[in-house]
């Protein structure tokens, strides 16, 4: 079960989980930090307020599930697991090395607690949201299921595929978060492939949509409550961020999708979220 | 000696094997793709109408879904043409099903140019290489109706991970009883013989039983080997056919890169080269025609393989 916390203590969660990353992503060398900075307040309030799980026993079987269907945010990922207390936080340290659990993509198979999916190929994971809420129906789980996307990997178009089959069977069991960032590895989302309107798309896929502010922990909290109260059908959430948040030098610079730090930079990176958390 | 016991499509094999699961297995689930009857998952449906889920003609997103089910602990079908099934989703396929090794069951319906007057767009002819390619998956092509209900049972009883089910759309030569047991991975010695071995997946078996008849009257004596298993392949059973006879053919309906043939010969150029020859669809797209009459014109009846033996026979002598 998820222990209480108070906003400040999910601020200080956030603060060292974006620290992590950057750590992380430094020593690895490659790896996406845009995004997964963007992503660490979003998965602070689900792993330490709105997901029941229990890290001494990763496959409990009336755990929330997390579907990662953007696998290149791992390292957000591992960190609020590691954190979450799944494993140390020095095997952070491993990311994407050669024997390492932390796969550059999650890899189930590799043995690290905590993953629901192996996943990476973008535009999968909302099919798989949408078989795991049907199986959780058939079998009157109580638990929710918890889908975690991109707004650029909304070009999919397996993602409409499973958007309008959610609908169709009632799938009031499932939230699908999207960081809403505007930007992919191109530029930006409207230049790349527009995909505006988005409220209105998953509206009119029979989703309810909400919104909140992906850096704000209490709005992210009270959105996933009404979200998982919300019981005539599926949930989106458009959660507005920006990638690269924290370190103001490269917030909302696309460049910085698929780009590590280098060692040198890690230092004042580091003391860029002290200063900006 | 095998004996036509009726003309009978293997898709009512299949339909037939997942009914039987579903009476055995309460886990089991079928996923529908807007061609439920045309691939016989309505002998499912009609009996655990509350185990089958409609998807509509959303392949990519059916094999996510069947991946999800999967995950919550179900024994999910997903069936559809093979042209979809192992083409349309195949990225799907490979991360969402197999590199999570999670028990989706793939049916692929409507297998070769026997699919006939639809033509070269609904004739899956590279399914088995893309499917083999694949790690942990196995990949079944039975030879009759009724072994193809067995195989159906099989994917579930014998195989823990994903595995792709191939069979047909138009009624073949049934043949085998379920006496003839069906074990994943081995192969069948249907016809003992020394001269020369054919091995022959699908319903190409039976053509293959025919040409080594015939072939009996001319005093060559042929082996006949059925793999309904094409990954994990029997390397056992087509070692000793390639020493014992020397000679291999293949027989499939399906791109000669890839496919059966392709896994004979990685075996045996390993193992005991000795020469192959690939009978199958020559790296060529099918059309619209009769199914007898496009079996006959690429060259896959009983009389095309017996003349190919011919053939090497001559050469070996």
């Amino acid at each position: 079960m998820p222990e209480t916390n108070t906003i400040e203590e999910l601020k200080k969660i956030s603060l060292e989980i974006r620290k992590d990353v950057t750590r992380s992503l430094a020593e690895a060398g490659s790896g996406h930090l845009g995004g997964s900075l963007g992503l660490a307040d979003i998965f602070t309030c689900l792993y330490f307020n709105i997901l029941n799980h229990n890290p001494e026993k990763p496959d409990w079987d009336e755990r929330d599930r997390l579907i990662l269907s953007i696998g290149h945010v791992a390292p957000v990922f591992y960190s609020a697991l590691a954190h979450s207390g799944y494993f140390k936080r020095s095997e952070l340290m491993t990311l994407r090395k050669l024997g390492s659990r932390l796969q550059g993509h999650p890899g189930k198979e590799h043995g690290l607690p905590g993953i629901e999916l192996s996943a990476g190929s973008l535009g999968q994971g909302l099919s798989v949201a949408v078989g795991l809420a049907l199986s959780g129906k058939m079998d009157q789980e109580t638990w929710n299921v918890f889908s975690i996307h991109g707004d650029g990997e909304l070009q999919e178009g397996a993602i409409w595929e499973a958007a309008m089959s959610a609908s169709h069977h009632q799938l009031n069991n499932l939230v699908a978060l999207i960081d809403r960032n505007y930007v992919q590895i191109d530029g930006k989302n409207s230049d790349v492939m527009e995909i505006e309107p988005l409220k209105a798309k998953f509206e009119s896929f029979g989703w309810k949509v909400m919104a909140c502010n992906g850096h704000d922990h209490k709005d992210i909290i009270t959105t996933y409550q009404k979200a998982i109260n919300w019981k005539k059908g599926p949930v989106a959430i458009i959660a507005k961020t920006h990638m690269g948040k924290g370190v103001k030098s490269i917030e909302d610079d696309y460049g910085w999708h698929g780009k590590p730090p280098k060692p040198e930079q890690v230092d004042a990176f580091i003391k860029e979220l002290e200063q900006n958390q | 000696m095998f004996t036509l016991k009726q003309l009978k499509p293997t898709r009512f094999g299949f339909g037939e094997g997942l009914k039987s699961l579903g009476e055995k297995n309460p886990s089991v689930v079928a996923l529908g793709a807007d061609i439920t009857s045309s691939v016989s998952v309505n002998f499912f449906k009609e009996a655990f109408p509350d185990r089958f889920f409609s998807f509509g003609i959303a392949e990519q997103n059916i094999m996510g879904v069947a991946a999800g089910l999967a995950l919550g602990g179900k024994i999910p079908f997903a069936s559809t043409y093979g042209v979809f099934s192992a083409l349309r989703a195949t990225d799907q396929v490979r991360i969402s099903i197999c590199y999570n090794d999670l028990p989706v069951k793939i049916g692929g319906a409507h297998a070769g140019i026997s699919v006939g007057p639809d033509g070269a767009t609904h004739q899956a002819l590279e399914d088995i290489a893309i499917m083999r390619a694949l790690p942990n998956m196995t990949v079944l092509s039975p030879c009759d109706a009724t072994q193809t209900k067995l195989a159906t049972i099989a994917s579930v009883e014998q195989v823990n991970g994903p595995a792709y089910i191939r069979f047909g759309r138009e009624a073949v030569p049934d043949f085998t009883t379920e006496d003839l047991p069906f074990e994943v991975g081995k192969g069948q010695l249907l016809k003992e013989g020394k001269d020369i071995t054919i091995v022959a997946t699908g319903h190409l078996v039976w053509e293959a039983l025919q040409a080594a008849y015939m072939l009996d009257k001319q005093n060559i004596n042929v082996r006949v080997i059925n793999i309904h298993t094409i990954k994990p392949i029997d390397k056992e059973i087509i070692i000793q056919a390639a020493k014992e006879t020397g000679l291999i053919v293949t027989a499939e309906e399906h791109q000669i890169y890839g496919g059966l043939g392709s896994a004979v010969a990685e075996v045996l150029v390993k193992e005991h080269p000795v020469k192959v020859k690939m009978i199958g669809m020559n790296d060529q797209f099918g059309e619209s025609g009769k199914p007898e009459e496009l079996m006959q014109k690429y060259g896959l009846t009983s009389a095309h393989i017996a003349d190919e033996i011919n053939k090497l026979i001559k050469q070996k002598k």
